[in-house]
C-alpha cells in the first residue's frame, strides 16, 4: 500500500470517529450547529482525500452525504432521529468503503455497493422531503454564528423596495408578483406604504411600493433573484431561505429602511416568527445597555433560547479550539518506527546492565561511577520512548457511545453511558487489544445486566439504565471497569450451574468473588443459560483468554439487586518494566517491581521453627507462602538463608520465598514463545546482563495458587 | 492437530533433483534434516530450564537477544534425556507456525556433516520399525548403505502439540492416561 492511501485511510478512520461521536451529540441536542460542521467537515475531508487518491466510490457516496449535511446545516434538512440514524449508517458505510481503498485496483463488492444505494436512497428522499432545493443552499449561510434556535418557517421570504423609477422604465410591479406566483404560492404578502408621501407631494409617475413577501416554493435563491432581474438595479432586495435562523430575520429587519416593530409585526403575521421572540430580541437590541451583547445571549436573557443550548454551544467552541491547538503540537509518526525505537531501547538496556556488572567485577571505582550515569540516562530513555506510545484511554471510551447507543436501541433498553477516567494512558498496542474485550463485556452490560424498563420501575430504580466505563491506575497496572446499575449475578444460580457442570463440589461455599471466577470458565454458559443466568457469561471466557494474552486479569463484583462490576487489569506496558530480581538455586527469577510490598528476612525462628508451613505471621496477618522451590521443583537444597518477597496483587497478598535478593532491575521483557502457552506462573523472560536468561514471574496466578491453597486445595505440585 | 503442515511437507516435489541434508547423532543414531530448516549451530550452554514444563522441553537460551526455546529431541521420541559433553551441539531450527517464523533449539549429542541425498534415495518411512513416530519421519535416506532417519521437522517441532502435551504436563493423571 502507497504512503498516501495509507496516511488517508488513517486519517480517514480518525474522521469517522469524530464523525460519529458528533452525531451522537447531534442527536442529543439537534440546534447543536458546531457539532453538526464537525460531521460536515469530516464529510467533506473524507471527500476530498478521496479525490486525491482517486477513489471515486468514496467520492461518491461521500458527495450525497455531504449534501445532506449541506441542506441540514442551512435549514433546508430537519436534523432528527432518522437523518442521524442514516448518517450513523452512512459513517459506517464509509468505513467498509475504505477497505477497499488500500488498493488501487480494489472495488467494492455488489454488496457493499446495494448497501451504500439503499443509504443514498434514504438520504436522497430525506433531503426531498424536507428541502425545497439543495442547491437552494447559500454558501455564506450564517448557522455558524447563531448562537439562537431555528426558526420553523417553511416559507422563503423576500423583502423588495422598489425604485422609485420603475413605472418610469415600464415596469409593473404586480407583474413580478404574478411572475412569481407562477412557480409557487404567496403565502402571505404585506404591502408597503411607508414611502408613499402625502397626495399633494406624491408623483403619480414613482413608485412608491414594497412587499414583504412569504413565498413558498421549491426553488433556488437564484432563480427568485432571476425573477427581479430587470429592477435590480434600481430596488433592494432580501431574500431569506426557508428555515432561516431568528437572527438572520433580525438582522434583515434591521437592515431595511422601516420601522423594526412595523416589520417585525408583518413577519409574525406571516408566521415567520412569533411575535414575542422577536419584540424580545428587537427591543434588547435597542436596549443601550446591551449594546454590545452578542444576539445569543439577548435570546438567552429573554428566554426565547434555552441557558443550556448556548451554553453547550460555547463550551463545544471551546473544546474546538483547544483541540486545534493541540492538533498543531502534534506529529504524526508511523508505528513501526516507535516500534524500532523501543526494541533498540530495550537492547540498550540489557547492553547497559552487563556493562555495568563487569564494571562492578573489576571493582574499578571510575568506571563504576560512568556506567552508573549511563543507567541512569538509560532509565530516562526507556521511561521516554515508552511514554511515546501512551495514548489516553478516553479515545477507544467514548467509541462505546456508539455501541451503547445501538445495541440498547436494538433491545428496547434506555441506557446511558458515563465514562469517567478517559485520561488513563496505557500502550497503544494494548489499548488496541482491550478494544474487541471491551465491547464483549459492555454489550453483556447492557444486553444481560440491566434489567428492563418495568422490572426497574417495580425495583425503585430509575427507568434510565447506566453503564460506567471508568479507568484508574494501579501499582503499575490500568484497572478498567465496566460497572451497570442492573440487576446483579443471581449467587445461588450460578452456584447450582456450577456444582450442575462439576465445576463445583456440592457442599463447598466459595467467596462470592471464587463463585463469580467461574463465570470465566469455557462453557460455563450455555445459550439455554442466557435465560436462567440472566446471561453472564457468554463468551466471557473469551474474553478472559484475551486478557490474559496480555499479562492481565478478570474480577467480577456483584451485588443482587445493585449492579455488576467487571474490572480488568493490564500491566501499562508490554515492553519494559521495572522488575526486582531474585534467585533460586542457580536460577533468577524477576517480579514487577511495583508488585512488590517489601521483603523480610526468614530467620530460623521464623521459618524454620514453623518449619514446612506455608503461611507468615506477618504482623498479625496471615501471609500464604509460595516455597519457589517447591513449587518449581528446582535442584540443590535449601540455602542458608531464606528470604521472603511479599507481593500484592488486585488485594490479595502472597509471600514469595527465595534464596537470595538481587534487587530492582530493569526488565526487558521477551515473549517466551507459543510453546510456552499454557505456562501457568510465569508470564514472560527477560535477559540478563550476564547474557543469562531470567524468567518472569506471574504474580496474579501465583496469587491465585496461594490462595487456593491456603483455603485447602492441595497445592498443584510439579510434575517434572 | 497442525492438519495443515504435514500437508505443506508432504507436498513439496520429493524429486526435484538433490537436497542437502545436515546429519546428526542422537544416542549413537543419525539423523538428518533438510538444510534449509537450519539456521545455526551453536554450543551447548547458557540454558535457562523452564519449570513446569515436560523434560522435552530443556529451557529456553538467549539467542543474540531473542529468546529461544530449546528441545531435547530424544526425550521427544522417548528415549533418555541428551548427557551434555563437550560435542554436544545447539542447532537452531526455522520454522513456519501458521504463518509466523520462529526458532527452536535442538539438542543433539554431535553434528556430523551436510550430505547431498538425491530425491531417488529416499523411500518412504517404514510403517514401524524405526522406533519413532512415523508422522516424525519425512523419509529414509540410503547413504553408504546405510538408512539415514530424515525428520519431518514441522511435525517433530509442531509448536502446537508441543504447547499442548506442555498442558497435559502439568496434570499428571491425566498425562498417563493419554500416553
Amino acid at each position: 500500500m502507497d504512503e498516501l492511501r495509507q496516511a488517508y485511510i488513517a486519517e480517514s478512520q480518525e474522521l469517522l470517529s469524530s464523525l460519529d461521536e458528533n452525531l451522537l451529540l447531534l442527536e442529543q441536542n439537534p440546534a447543536d450547529s458546531s457539532a453538526l460542521n464537525a460531521v460536515f467537515r469530516a464529510a467533506h475531508t473524507i471527500k476530498g482525500g478521496a479525490g486525491i487518491i482517486e477513489c471515486d466510490y468514496i467520492v461518491e457516496f461521500t458527495h450525497v452525504v455531504e449534501n445532506a449535511l449541506d441542506g441540514a446545516r442551512d435549514g433546508h434538512i430537519k436534523v432528527d432521529a432518522a437523518l442521524i440514524q442514516l448518517l450513523l449508517a452512512s459513517g459506517d458505510q464509509i468505513a467498509r468503503l475504505l477497505e477497499f481503498a488500500g488498493d488501487p485496483e480494489a472495488r467494492p463488492d455488489a454488496e457493499t455497493l446495494a448497501r451504500g444505494e439503499e443509504l443514498l436512497a434514504g438520504l436522497r428522499v430525506h433531503s426531498g422531503e424536507k428541502a425545497h432545493s439543495p442547491l437552494a443552499a447559500a454558501p455564506d449561510s450564517q448557522v455558524e454564528s447563531s448562537g439562537g434556535g431555528m426558526v420553523g418557517h417553511d416559507c422563503w421570504h423576500i423583502s423588495i423596495r422598489f425604485g422609485q423609477n420603475v413605472l418610469r422604465e415600464g415596469m409593473d410591479p404586480l407583474s413580478f408578483l404574478r411572475y412569481l406566483a407562477g412557480f409557487g404560492e404567496i403565502a402571505h404578502l404585506a404591502t408597503l406604504l411607508d414611502t408613499l408621501p402625502d397626495a399633494e407631494a406624491m408623483d403619480p409617475e414613482s413608485c412608491y411600493l414594497g412587499f414583504e413577501i412569504d413565498f413558498r416554493a421549491e426553488t433556488s435563491k437564484e432563480k427568485i433573484e432571476r425573477v427581479f432581474d430587470f429592477v435590480r438595479d434600481s430596488c433592494v432586495l432580501h431574500i431569506l431561505p426557508p428555515y432561516s435562523h431568528l437572527s438572520q430575520y433580525v438582522e434583515l429587519i434591521m437592515s431595511l429602511p422601516e420601522n423594526a416593530m412595523r416589520l417585525g409585526e408583518i413577519l409574525a403575521q406571516a408566521g415567520a416568527i412569533t411575535q414575542v421572540e422577536l419584540l424580545a430580541a428587537l427591543n434588547a437590541q435597542h436596549a443601550p445597555d446591551h449594546a454590545t451583547a452578542p444576539l445569543g445571549e439577548i435570546l438567552v436573557e429573554q428566554h426565547v433560547v434555552q441557558k443550556e443550548l448556548v451554553d453547550a454551544a460555547v463550551v463545544k467552541q471551546a473544546q474546538i479550539s483547544d483541540k486545534k491547538a493541540q492538533d498543531a503540537k502534534l506529529i504524526r509518526v508511523h508505528a513501526d518506527k516507535l516500534d524500532q525505537l523501543i526494541n533498540l531501547v530495550g537492547e540498550l538496556v540489557i547492553a547497559g546492565a552487563s556493562a555495568a556488572l563487569l564494571a562492578q567485577k573489576a571493582k574499578d571505582e571510575a568506571m563504576f561511577e560512568a556506567t552508573s550515569t549511563i543507567s541512569r540516562l538509560v532509565d530516562e530513555i526507556r521511561d521516554g520512548a515508552l511514554r511515546l506510545r501512551m495514548v489516553q484511554i478516553g479515545e477507544t471510551f467514548n467509541r462505546f457511545h456508539r455501541v451503547v447507543r445501538d445495541v440498547s436501541r436494538d433491545i428496547g433498553k434506555d441506557i446511558e453511558l458515563v465514562i469517567t477516567g478517559g485520561e488513563a494512558e496505557l500502550d497503544k498496542t494494548v489499548v488496541e487489544k482491550i478494544s474487541d474485550p471491551l465491547t464483549h463485556m459492555v454489550r453483556n452490560a447492557i444486553d444481560h445486566g440491566i434489567e428492563s424498563a418495568e422490572v426497574r420501575a417495580a425495583a425503585g430504580k430509575p427507568v434510565r439504565g447506566r453503564v460506567r466505563l471508568n479507568a484508574y491506575h494501579e501499582s503499575g497496572n490500568i484497572v478498567i471497569e465496566v460497572a451497570d446499575d442492573g440487576g446483579g449475578l443471581k449467587r445461588d444460580r450460578i452456584r447450582k450451574k456450577a456444582v450442575d457442570k462439576g465445576l463445583l463440589g456440592a457442599d463447598a461455599d466459595p467467596s462470592d468473588s471464587e463463585l463469580f471466577k467461574l463465570l470465566f470458565e469455557p462453557g460455563f454458559s450455555t445459550a439455554e443459560q442466557v435465560s436462567n443466568l440472566s446471561g453472564r457469561g457468554v463468551g466471557l471466557d473469551v474474553v478472559k483468554r484475551n486478557i490474559e494474552a496480555l499479562r492481565g486479569s478478570t474480577t467480577i463484583e456483584s451485588q443482587e439487586g445493585v449492579g455488576t462490576t467487571m474490572a480488568i487489569r493490564l500491566p501499562l506496558t508490554l515492553a519494559i518494566i521495572d522488575g526486582f530480581l531474585m534467585g533460586v538455586g542457580k536460577s533468577a527469577y524477576v517480579v514487577p517491581l511495583d508488585m512488590v510490598e517489601e521483603c523480610i528476612e526468614l530467620t530460623d525462628g521464623k521459618s524454620r521453627g514453623e518449619a514446612r508451613s506455608n503461611v507468615l505471621n506477618l504482623r498479625g496477618e496471615v501471609l500464604p507462602l509460595i516455597r519457589l522451590r517447591e513449587y518449581f521443583a528446582l535442584p540443590g537444597h535449601i540455602g542458608r538463608r531464606e528470604n521472603v518477597v511479599v507481593v500484592k496483587f488486585a488485594g490479595s497478598k502472597a509471600g514469595l520465598v527465595v534464596d537470595e535478593l538481587m534487587g530492582e532491575f530493569q526488565t526487558v521483557i521477551k515473549p517466551l514463545g507459543q510453546i510456552f502457552t499454557h505456562l501457568r506462573g510465569i508470564s514472560g523472560s527477560t535477559i540478563l546482563g550476564s547474557g543469562e536468561v531470567a524468567l518472569i514471574l506471574d504474580v496474579p496466578s501465583l496469587i491465585t495458587l496461594a490462595t487456593e491453597s491456603e483455603s485447602g486445595r492441595r497445592l498443584v505440585q510439579s510434575v517434572y | 492437530m497442525g492438519n495443515l503442515v504435514p500437508v505443506q511437507a508432504n507436498a513439496r516435489p520429493q524429486a526435484i533433483g538433490e537436497q542437502q541434508y545436515l546429519t546428526f547423532l542422537l544416542g549413537g543414531e543419525m539423523f538428518a534434516i533438510e538444510i534449509l530448516n537450519v539456521r545455526e549451530i551453536i554450543e551447548y550452554g547458557a540454558l535457562t530450564t523452564v519449570p513446569m514444563m515436560p523434560a522435552f522441553i530443556r529451557g529456553v537460551i538467549n539467542l543474540r537477544g531473542a529468546v529461544v526455546p530449546v528441545i531435547d529431541l530424544s526425550v521427544r521420541f522417548s528415549r533418555a534425556p541428551v548427557e551434555v559433553t563437550r560435542r554436544t551441539c545447539i542447532i537452531i531450527i526455522e520454522i513456519d507456525n501458521a504463518g509466523e517464523r520462529q526458532d527452536i533449539g535442538v539438542v543433539v549429542d554431535s553434528v556430523s556433516e551436510v550430505l547431498d541425498i538425491p530425491g531417488n534415495m529416499i523411500e518412504p518411512p517404514p510403517s514401524f520399525g524405526a522406533r519413532i513416530r512415523t508422522d516424525f519421519i519425512q523419509g529414509m535416506g540410503k547413504v553408504n548403505e546405510r538408512f539415514v532417519i530424515i525428520l519431518n521437522v514441522h511435525n517433530v517441532l509442531s509448536v502446537e502439540e508441543m504447547s499442548t502435551l506442555s498442558d497435559i504436563g502439568r496434570h499428571p493423571g491425566e498425562a498417563v492416561a493419554l500416553t
